[in-house]
C-alpha cells in the first residue's frame, strides 16, 4: 500500500552524460517522477544537466538545477524539507551523494528518510570487504581477493594470490574509473596507484583475475514483502576482462540449462535479501568457468543501472517505475502490469525473442588513447536490437550502429556466439557467390561443359532455370538471416533499391512481433514492436492476430507522424536530439496527432513505451524505416530532430514516398552546399571567412597565403567536426595535409579563414516559414576556433550591443526565410569588431535546444513540432490540447516572465524579440571523458570530444560560471597554488588575470617563460621546469599536492605541446582543475574575484515565473 | 561444414504440421523422422527444454517453445526427468548447436535416439498467438517419414480423425510396469542447483530415513522423487495399483504424482485416492492435485490454451507471499465445483484460477503448479517441507 506517511520526495539526477553514466537515468528519473506525482507526492527534482527530460519544469514540481554535490544538495535540502530522498535512480552519482549526506549528519539533521534502499545496504552493496563477508555468510564463492588502501597493502595481497593477471578495482567511483588488468609488477603499480586516486575511500581492490570466464547478469526486482522476481537476464558475449558497458551483451541468457539458471536465480535473490534490499531493482553479475561450472559472484548493483534501463527495453518491464512504486510502500502483486493491462507486476518477463546490445565507441575522437577494452569502460553508447533469433538480432544491432564493427568483436567467447557470427560470415560468403554463379549460369548457357565448383552448379539452376519462385526463397532466406537489402545488395553485387523492389515484388515483407512481457500467452496493450523475417510467411497470413491491425482500426482517425530518433549516443549526437525527439512527440500527442516513434538506443526516453503511441524498436536505416512508414501509413515523418542519422535518410525516404514534414531535405542539402551558401551569404550582405578547397599540399599552402594564418582546415567529407584543427603556419599546415591527405584517400581539404579573438554566438530559432522567433542568443565563453558542442557559453549574451543583437536577429529572420525553414534552426556566428560573421546555418535541431528551453523557458522543440505539421506561429509558450485552448478562446497569457514578453509581439503578430532574462544568468559547460582515456590529447579544438554538459543558474553572470565549473567537476580552488603555462601571445592578458589572483590570495607557479614575464611586470611567482627540460616540473609538484589549478594555453606544434599533453593528462589524472582558454580563465578569475561561492539555490520554477 | 546443403534444406521447408482448424505451419525436418499425431501446446519458459522433453506429462503433445533459440545448452544426463520421453512432437523457431560444459550430445541428436520428430524454423509466435485465441488444437506432424499424397489437406484430414486426448487415459500410458524403491536424493546435485529440499536452519536426516511414501506415478518427474528422497524412503507404484495394496506396504504418507491428460478419464486412481484419503497423509501435484481434488467432489475442467511456463505468479493465500511458479496443465479444478471439505489454498494471479486446495478435516493438500520446478523457479519447494512437516504430525497424534 501507498505510504502516506510521506508528502515531499527529493530525486537526485544523475549528472551530466559521462562514459559509464548514460542518459538511461534520464529515462528512469522520468519514470520515477511520472510513477510519484501520479500518486499525489509532492516531488523535487536536482540535476545539473539541462538536457534531460527529468528536468523539464512540467515534470517535477520544484526542479533544481544546481551542481550534484553535497553542499548544494544540502541547500536544497534546507529550502525544500523533503521527507525522502529516492537515490537508487540516479545511478552511482546519487547512490553517492545520499551516502555522503547521510554521513554528513545532513538527513538526520533534517529528518530525511531514505528510501528505495538504506544506507546500510548501500554501504554492505558497495564497501568490498562488507560485500564480501556477507557474500560468505550465504555461502557464494568469490574470487579470491583483498583490498588496499596503498601500494604495499596491494602489493602483499598480489602475493597472497600468487598469480598474475590480477584485476584491480577501484571503490566508489563510477564505471569502473581508474581499474585495470596487470599482468606483472610493474603494471600493478601502475594501476593500483591510479586506483587510489580515482576511488572517493582510497581503496582498490585486488583480486584473482577471472578473464576469459563467461558473464551473466540477473536483474532483480524485490518488495517489502519478500517477493522477488527476476526481470531480465543478460549474457555477455564479451568474456570477463570486458566491462560490462563495452561487452556486446544478450538477452535472455542462453548457454545455461535450466538447473544452472534456477540456481543463479535464487542465490540472485538470496544476494538482494543478504545486503538488506528492501525494496526495488538491483543488477546481481556472476562469472560462470567455462570448464566446469564454477560460478563466483561479481558485485552487485543496489540501484537502478545501466543493465536495468537495457532489460526494462528489453522485456517491457519498467523497472524505474516500479522501483519507485515499491519505495513508497506498494508490493509487486499490487502492480499492473502495463504492457498486458490485466496480469500483475509480480512475475517474471518471457522473452520469445532475441536481444542484441552492441555499444558504440568514439576512439577516434581520442589519438594517442589505448583502443583495448579492459575492466575500464570506454564507450559512449549503445545500441539494442530486436529479433526472432539471434542472427538477425545481432546483424540489426551492427546496422544499427551506423559505424563499422567487424563481426568479430572480441577475441575470445563463448563457442555457441562464436559459431553464429562464422554462420553469418559463411552465409555471407556463399550469398557472394550468387553474383558468380549468375555470370557463370550464362557462360554455363553458351559452353555447357564449363566446369562448376560445388555450390555454384546449384546456383546456376537457381537462377538460370528457376525463376521467381526460387530467387524468393533465397532472398527470404537471407532476410530470415538477418540481413539487409543493402547487405544483400553487397553481396550480390547490385544495389540497395533493387534487391527492395525485387524482394516487394516478392511479397517478401517483415512480420512484426510485440514486445509482450509473455512471449504471446496474453495480449498486449501497449504497442511496443520489432520486425522479423520468419521463413515460413504463409502461416503470418492465416495465422496473424498481432495488435497493429486493432490499433490500426481504433486510431486511424487521426493523423499520424512518425519521429526518427538519433540513434546511438555519440560523441556530437546524444541525449539533446532524443531530448527534441521526445518533446515533438508531447506536444504533438497534446495535439491529438498519432505519434510513431522509431529508435534503436535502448538508454533513452524516446524508447519509453509510452512517450510515443507506438514505439518500434528497430535500426534507423532506409529500409527498416521505411517498411515502417509503409506498414504504419503515416502521414508524415520528421527527420531534422534525430541529429545527422535521420537527416541522412531524409533524400531517400522522400524519393521513396514519405512525406518529410517540416524543411525539406533539399533546403537542408543547399544550406550544406559551400557555393550555394557562399552565394546567400553575400547576397545577404554578410561577411564570411575567407575560404578555398585543396587538392594538393601545393594548393593548401597558396591557398592559406591567400586568405592568411591562422586558417581551419578539415577534411570535406567529414561532419560534426571530425579531424577538423586550426594551423597557425606553414610547418603545421604541411603536417596536417600530409596526416589527412593519407586518411581521406586524395579527397579535398578545406580551408577556412580562422577569426581569431572572435566571440562565437549560437542562436536557436524556430520558424514556420513564415514567422521566425528567436529561443535564445548563446555567446560562447571560449573564443571561436572551439567545437561549439565543446565551448562553454552564456545566456543571455554579455559582450554584444543592442545594435549587434538587433543585427543576429535580422540575420535570423532572413536566413530562415531563405532556407525555407519550417521547424528549428541554428545559426553560428562570429562577432569580431562589432561585424558579424556567417560561419554555418543548420536548419535542424541543435546540441543547445535542450539548454535554450531550460534557460529561457521557451519549449522551442514542442513549437518547431507543431511548427513542422502546419501550425503557425506565434504559439503558446506552453502546448496545451487544443480543446483546452479552445474553451479558452485560443492562446491565453500565463504569469511567465518569458511569456510576457511573448505575448507582446505576439499580438504585434511580429517576430518575437530576443528573451533577455534580466534576472538570470545561465551558463552551459561541457564535460569530457579523457579521464577514461589516459595519454589522449585534451585540448579543446574544432573537433567536438565532449560526451555531456551541465547547466548553472544564478543571478550573476561570474556566478553561473563559477558554479558551472562546479558542477562539470572541476571545482576551481578557492585559494591554493595555480600554476600558468600560456602562450606569448596570452602573456599580456594573464598577466592583469595573475596580478588579480595574487590579490586573492593565491600562489603562482609558472613555466620559465612565463614566470619571467610575470616577474616582469611586477608578480611574484615560483618557476617550474618544463616537463621535457627538467624537474622539478609541474608535474611533481602536482603530485606533491602543491598545484590546485593549472592553466594550460600552448597547443601549437613542437615542445611546448608535447608539454601540454603531458601537464593536463597529469591533472586530469590527479583530479586537478584544467583551464585550457584565456577565456575560460578570465572568467573564472572573475567568478572567484566576486566572491560566487556563497550563492545560493532556487527551482527553475521559480526563475521562470520571476519569483525568485 | 556445408552450409550450401544445409540452406537448401531450409530454404525447402518440407516438414509442416498441421493444425486440425486447416492451419498449416511450414518448418524444417530434425530429431527422428517419424510422422506423428497429438495436441499442440505451447510452453513460454525461457530455458529447460530437456526438462519439458522428458516430463511424462507431455505425452500425447507437440510441444511449442516460445523462446527464441534451442538446443543452445544441448543434452546432459543429469536434466533427464523421466526414463523415456512421451511427447508426441517439438515445435521450436531456430535450432542451435550446443554450447555448455555439461552438454553430452545435441538436442537434435536426442531426438533421434529417442525417436521423436521435430520441426524448426516455424513461427512460433505466430503458432502461439494462433493457439492463444483458437485454443489448443489437434494436429498432425509430417517430417517427411512417408509420401503424403493429398499433401497438407491429408493431414489435416488426420489431424481432425485423431481421437485427442479428452477422456483419454494417458497416466496408464506412461505410468511404470512395476513399482520400485527410489535411490537418489538431491545430494548429487547440490552444487549446482543449491539445496532444494533442506532449510539448512532445519537439516534431516539425509542418511537414514526413518519415513516411508508410496508414489503413484500417473506420469512422475524425477525431481518430485529426488525431492521426496531427500527425507523419506520413497517406493514408486504404477498408476492402478490399488489402494489396499498401497495399505498394506504401511507408508507414512502417499504422493499424487503429476501426469498427463484428463484427469476425469483415470477414474481408478479417483476411487483408490478415496479410500487412502484419511488414512494417511497425501500431496499431489498437477495431476495428482485434480484427482485428489476429484476425489473429493470437486470437478475438472479444460482451460482455453492451458498453463506451460516457469513465470505464472501464483499466491499463497495464507501467508500473502508470491511464488513464481512452473506450470504445464491443460485440464484445471472449476472454481465453482470446489466442495466444502476443501479450502482454496493458492491461486492463481494471472486468471485467478484454483493453484492449491487443502483439506479441511484430513491431512491432505496439492498444488496444480511443479514446486520441484525441473523446469523453473524453486520459490515454491517449502510444500515438500511442509508435506513432511504434515506425515511427522500425523504420527506423532
Amino acid at each position: 500500500m501507498k505510504r502516506s506517511d510521506l508528502r515531499k520526495i527529493l530525486i537526485i539526477g544523475s549528472g551530466p552524460i559521462v562514459i559509464g553514466q548514460g542518459c538511461e537515468f534520464d529515462y528512469s528519473g522520468v519514470q520515477a517522477v511520472k510513477a510519484l506525482k501520479s500518486l499525489g507526492y509532492e516531488v523535487v527534482l536536482v540535476n545539473s544537466n539541462p538536457a534531460t527530460v527529468m528536468t523539464d519544469p512540467d515534470r517535477a514540481d520544484r526542479t533544481y538545477i544546481e551542481p550534484l554535490t553535497v553542499d548544494y544538495l544540502h541547500e536544497v535540502i534546507r529550502r525544500e524539507r523533503p521527507d525522502a530522498i529516492l537515490p537508487t535512480l540516479g545511478g552511482q552519482t546519487a547512490l553517492n551523494l545520499a551516502m555522503e549526506l547521510e554521513k554528513r549528519g545532513v538527513l538526520k539533521r533534517y529528518r530525511v528518510e531514505l528510501i528505495g534502499a538504506k544506507a546500510e545496504a548501500i554501504e554492505r552493496a558497495e564497501d568490498r570487504n562488507l560485500f564480501k563477508e556477507a557474500m560468505r555468510d550465504i555461502g557464494l564463492d568469490m574470487p579470491r581477493s583483498g583490498s588496499a588502501h596503498s601500494l604495499a597493502e596491494a602489493e602483499a595481497i598480489a602475493k597472497t594470490i600468487g598469480s598474475w593477471p590480477l584485476i584491480v578495482r577501484p571503490g566508489f567511483t563510477l564505471g569502473g574509473t581508474g581499474g585495470g588488468i596487470a599482468h606483472n609488477a610493474e603494471e600493478f603499480a601502475r594501476i593500483v596507484t591510479g586506483g587510489l586516486e580515482a576511488s572517493l575511500n582510497h581503496e582498490v581492490l585486488v583480486e584473482e583475475s577471472l578473464i576469459g570466464w563467461k558473464e551473466y547478469e540477473m536483474e532483480v526486482m524485490r518488495d517489502k514483502a519478500g517477493n522477488a522476481v527476476i526481470v531480465c537476464s543478460i549474457e555477455n558475449m564479451d568474456p570477463m576482462g570486458v566491462h560490462t558497458g563495452d561487452s556486446i551483451t544478450v538477452a535472455p541468457i542462453l548457454t545455461l540449462t535450466d538447473r544452472e539458471y534456477q540456481a543463479m536465480r535464487d542465490d540472485s535473490i538470496k544476494v538482494l535479501e543478504k545486503i538488506g534490499i528492501e525494496t526495488g531493482g538491483s543488477n546481481v553479475q556472476w562469472a560462470v568457468n567455462p570448464e566446469n561450472g564454477r560460478r563466483i559472484i561479481i558485485e552487485m548493483n543496489p540501484r537502478v543501472s545501466r543493465s536495468s534501463a537495457l532489460a526494462s527495453k528489453a522485456t517491457g518491464f519498467p523497472i524505474a517505475k516500479i522501483a519507485a512504486l515499491l519505495a513508497v510502500g506498494f508490493t509487486l502483486d499490487e502492480i499492473t502490469n502495463d504492457i498486458t493491462g490485466k496480469t500483475l507486476a509480480c512475475f517474471e518477463p518471457s522473452l520469445d525473442y532475441i536481444v542484441v546490445k552492441i555499444p558504440r565507441f568514439a576512439f577516434e575522437k581520442f589519438h594517442g588513447a589505448s583502443t583495448t577494452l579492459g575492466t575500464q569502460m570506454k564507450s559512449v553508447g549503445e545500441v539494442m536490437a530486436i529479433g526472432r533469433t539471434f542472427k538477425q538480432a545481432y546483424l540489426k544491432a551492427v546496422r544499427s550502429l551506423e559505424a563499422p564493427l567487424k563481426y568479430h568483436h572480441a577475441e575470445t567467447y563463448d563457442p555457441w556466439f562464436k559459431r553464429e557470427l562464422e554462420e553469418i560470415e559463411a552465409f555471407r560468403k556463399w550469398l557472394g557467390q550468387f553474383r558468380l554463379a549468375t555470370k557463370n549460369a550464362e557462360n554455363a548457357k553458351t559452353s555447357s561443359d564449363s566446369p562448376h565448383p560445388e555450390p555454384l552448379c546449384e546456383l546456376c539452376d537457381l537462377c538460370g532455370n528457376k525463376g521467381d519462385e526460387e530467387m524468393s526463397s533465397l532472398i527470404r532466406q537471407a532476410k530470415v538471416f538477418g540481413f539487409s537489402d543493402k547487405e544483400i545488395a553487397e553481396a550480390i553485387g547490385s544495389d540497395e533499391i533493387t534487391v527492395r523492389t525485387k524482394r516487394q515484388e516478392l511479397g517478401i515483407r517483415p512480420e512484426f512481433g510485440e514486445v509482450d512481457t509473455c512471449a504471446g500467452e496474453f495480449e498486449a496493450v501497449t504497442p511496443y514492436y520489432y520486425s522479423y523475417y520468419s521463413l515460413a510467411a504463409e502461416n503470418a497470413e492465416n495465422a496473424k492476430t498481432e495488435c497493429p491491425l486493432r490499433s490500426l482500426r481504433t486510431l486511424r482517425q487521426k493523423h499520424k507522424i512518425m519521429i526518427l530518433g538519433g540513434g546511438p549516443n555519440r560523441i556530437g549526437q546524444g541525449i539533446e536530439f532524443d531530448w527534441c525527439c521526445c518533446h515533438a512527440a508531447f506536444s504533438l500527442r497534446k495535439r491529438g496527432y498519432e505519434v510513431v516513434m522509431v529508435n534503436s538506443n535502448p538508454e533513452t526516453v524516446s524508447t519509453d513505451y509510452d512517450t510515443s503511441d507506438k514505439l518500434y524498436f528497430e535500426p534507423l536505416t532506409f529500409e527498416d524505416v521505411m517498411e515502417i512508414y509503409d506498414r504504419e501509413k503515416c502521414d508524415g515523418v520528421i527527420v531534422q530532430y534525430g541529429g545527422q542519422t535521420p537527416l541522412n535518410l531524409a533524400a531517400k525516404l522522400e524519393k521513396a514516398g514519405a512525406k518529410i514534414v517540416g524543411t525539406s531535405p533539399n533546403d537542408i542539402a543547399l544550406a550544406e552546399d559551400r557555393d550555394f551558401f557562399r552565394e546567400l551569404v553575400a547576397e545577404v550582405g554578410m561577411k564570411q571567412p575567407a575560404s578555398g578547397i585543396a587538392h594538393s599540399i601545393e594548393d593548401a599552402r597558396r591557398i592559406a597565403k591567400e586568405i592568411g594564418y591562422p586558417v581551419l582546415v578539415r577534411p570535406s567529407f567529414v561532419l560534426g567536426g571530425r579531424g577538423m584543427a586550426i594551423v597557425y603556419r606553414e610547418s603545421e599546415l604541411d603536417s596536417y595535409v600530409s596526416e589527412a591527405v593519407a586518411a581521406s584517400e586524395g579527397k579535398p581539404i578545406l580551408i577556412d579563414k580562422f577569426l581569431e579573438h572572435a566571440i562565437e554566438l549560437d542562436v536557436d530559432a524556430v520558424s514556420d516559414g513564415e514567422t521566425t522567433m528567436i529561443g535564445a542568443i548563446l555567446e560562447h565563453i571560449e573564443a571561436a576556433g572551439c567545437h561549439s558542442g565543446d565551448a562553454a557559453a552564456i545566456t543571455p549574451p554579455v559582450n554584444l550591443s543592442d545594435k549587434t543583437i538587433a543585427e543576429v536577429k535580422r540575420y535570423t529572420e532572413i536566413f530562415a526565410k531563405r532556407l525555407h525553414v519550417v521547424g528549428l534552426m541554428n545559426l553560428q556566428l562570429a562577432v569580431k569588431d562589432g561585424e558579424i560573421w556567417m560561419i554555418e546555418v543548420n536548419p535542424r535541431a541543435s546540441r543547445t535546444v535542450p539548454f535554450v528551453s531550460k534557460a529561457t523557458g521557451i519549449p522551442l522543440a514542442d513549437l518547431g513540432a507543431l511548427a513542422m505539421v502546419g501550425e503557425k506561429l506565434p504559439l503558446p509558450p506552453r502546448i496545451e490540447p487544443p480543446s483546452a485552448l479552445a474553451s479558452l478562446g485560443g492562446y491565453v497569457p500565463r504569469s511567465h516572465p518569458s511569456s510576457d514578453r511573448l505575448r507582446g509581439s505576439l499580438r504585434s503578430g511580429d517576430t518575437l524579440p530576443i528573451p533577455r532574462s534580466p534576472n538570470y544568468y545561465c551558463v552551459k559547460e561541457a564535460v569530457f571523458p579523457y579521464v577514461k582515456f589516459p595519454g589522449a590529447k585534451i585540448t579543446l579544438s574544432p573537433e567536438m570530444k565532449s560526451t555531456g554538459e551541465v547547466m548553472a543558474i544564478d543571478p550573476d553572470r561570474f556566478g553561473a560560471y563559477y558554479k558551472s565549473q562546479i558542477a562539470c567537476g572541476s571545482p576551481l580552488p578557492k585559494s591554493g597554488n595555480v600554476f600558468l603555462s600560456v602562450r606569448d601571445e596570452d602573456k599580456p592578458r594573464v598577466a592583469e588575470l595573475a596580478a588579480k589572483l595574487k590579490e586573492l590570495g593565491f600562489g603562482i607557479y609558472a613555466t620559465l617563460g612565463t614566470s619571467t614575464y610575470l616577474w616582469g611586470h611586477g608578480i611574484e611567482s615560483k618557476a617550474a621546469f618544463r616537463i621535457s627540460r627538467g624537474r622539478p616540473n609541474a608535474i611533481d609538484l602536482m603530485r606533491k599536492g602543491e598545484i590546485q589549478w593549472v592553466v594550460n594555453t600552448s597547443e601549437s606544434d613542437g615542445e611546448a605541446s608535447g608539454d601540454s599533453v603531458q601537464l593536463r593528462s597529469a591533472a586530469v589524472a590527479t583530479g586537478v582543475p584544467v583551464t585550457t582558454t584565456l577565456a575560460g580563465f578570465a572568467a573564472a578569475v572573475a567568478g572567484l574575484a566576486e566572491d560566487c561561492a556563497e550563492s545560493s539555490v532556487y527551482s527553475l520554477q521559480e526563475y521562470h515565473t520571476g519569483n525568485r | 561444414m556445408n552450409y550450401s546443403e544445409k540452406w537448401k534444406v531450409e530454404r525447402e521447408r518440407k516438414a509442416y504440421l498441421a493444425l486440425a482448424d486447416g492451419t498449416v505451419f511450414h518448418g524444417v525436418a530434425f530429431g527422428a523422422k517419424k510422422d506423428a499425431l497429438g495436441e499442440v501446446v505451447f510452453n513460454t519458459g525461457m530455458c529447460g527444454y530437456q526438462e519439458i522433453l522428458t516430463d511424462p506429462s507431455y505425452a500425447g503433445q507437440f510441444v511449442t517453445l516460445t523462446p527464441a533459440e534451442v538446443g543452445n545448452y544441448g543434452i546432459n544426463a543429469e536434466d533427464i526427468e523421466s526414463r523415456k520421453l512421451f511427447l508426441s512432437g517439438l515445435v521450436i523457431g531456430d535450432l542451435t548447436a550446443p554450447s555448455n560444459w555439461r552438454s553430452e550430445k545435441s538436442l537434435d541428436d536426442y531426438l533421434k535416439e529417442n525417436g521423436v520428430p521435430g520441426i524448426y524454423g516455424v513461427d512460433t509466435r505466430a503458432l502461439t498467438l494462433h493457439l492463444r485465441d483458437h485454443g489448443n488444437q489437434k494436429a498432425f506432424l509430417y517430417v517427411g517419414e512417408r509420401g503424403m499424397g493429398n499433401g497438407e489437406r491429408e493431414a489435416v484430414a488426420k489431424a481432425r480423425e485423431w481421437e485427442g486426448l479428452d477422456g483419454q487415459d494417458y497416466a496408464a500410458k506412461v505410468t511404470c510396469e512395476k513399482g520400485y524403491e527410489f535411490k537418489t536424493g538431491l545430494t548429487g546435485l547440490t552444487r549446482l542447483s543449491g539445496d532444494m529440499s533442506t532449510d539448512p536452519k532445519n537439516p534431516v536426516n539425509l542418511v537414514n530415513p526413518v519415513k516411508r511414501i508410496v508414489c503413484y506415478d500417473f506420469g512422475v518427474k524425477t525431481n518430485i522423487l529426488r525431492s521426496l528422497a531427500s527425507w523419506a524412503k520413497v517406493t514408486v507404484v504404477p498408476a492402478k495399483t490399488p489402494a489396499e495394496e498401497v495399505l498394506k506396504m504401511k507408508p507414512d504418507g502417499v504422493f499424487l504424482s503429476n501426469g498427463p491428460a484428463d484427469p476425469a478419464a483415470v477414474t481408478y486412481a479417483i476411487e483408490n485416492i478415496k479410500k487412502l484419503l484419511g488414512p494417511l497423509p497425501i500431496m499431489g501435484i498437477c495431476l495428482g492435485h485434480q484427482l485428489l481434488s476429484l476425489a473429493c467432489g470437486a470437478k475438472t475442467g479444460r482451460l482455453k490454451f492451458g498453463h506451460h511456463g516457469c513465470n505464472h505468479p501464483v499466491k499463497n493465500l495464507a501467508t500473502g507471499h508470491v511464488e513464481i511458479t512452473s506450470q504445464n496443465h491443460n485440464f484445471a479444478v472449476l472454481p465453482e465445483t470446489v466442495p466444502d471439505c476443501l479450502e482454496v489454498t493458492h491461486i492463481n494471479l494471472n486468471d485467478n484460477s484454483i493453484e492449491g486446495v487443502r483439506h479441511k478435516t484430513l491431512p491432505a493438500f496439492s498444488v496444480q503448479y511443479h514446486p520441484e520446478s525441473c523446469p523453473g523457479p524453486h520459490d515454491s519447494k517449502y510444500l515438500f517441507d511442509e508435506f513432511r512437516k504434515m506425515v511427522l504430525a500425523v504420527q506423532n497424534v
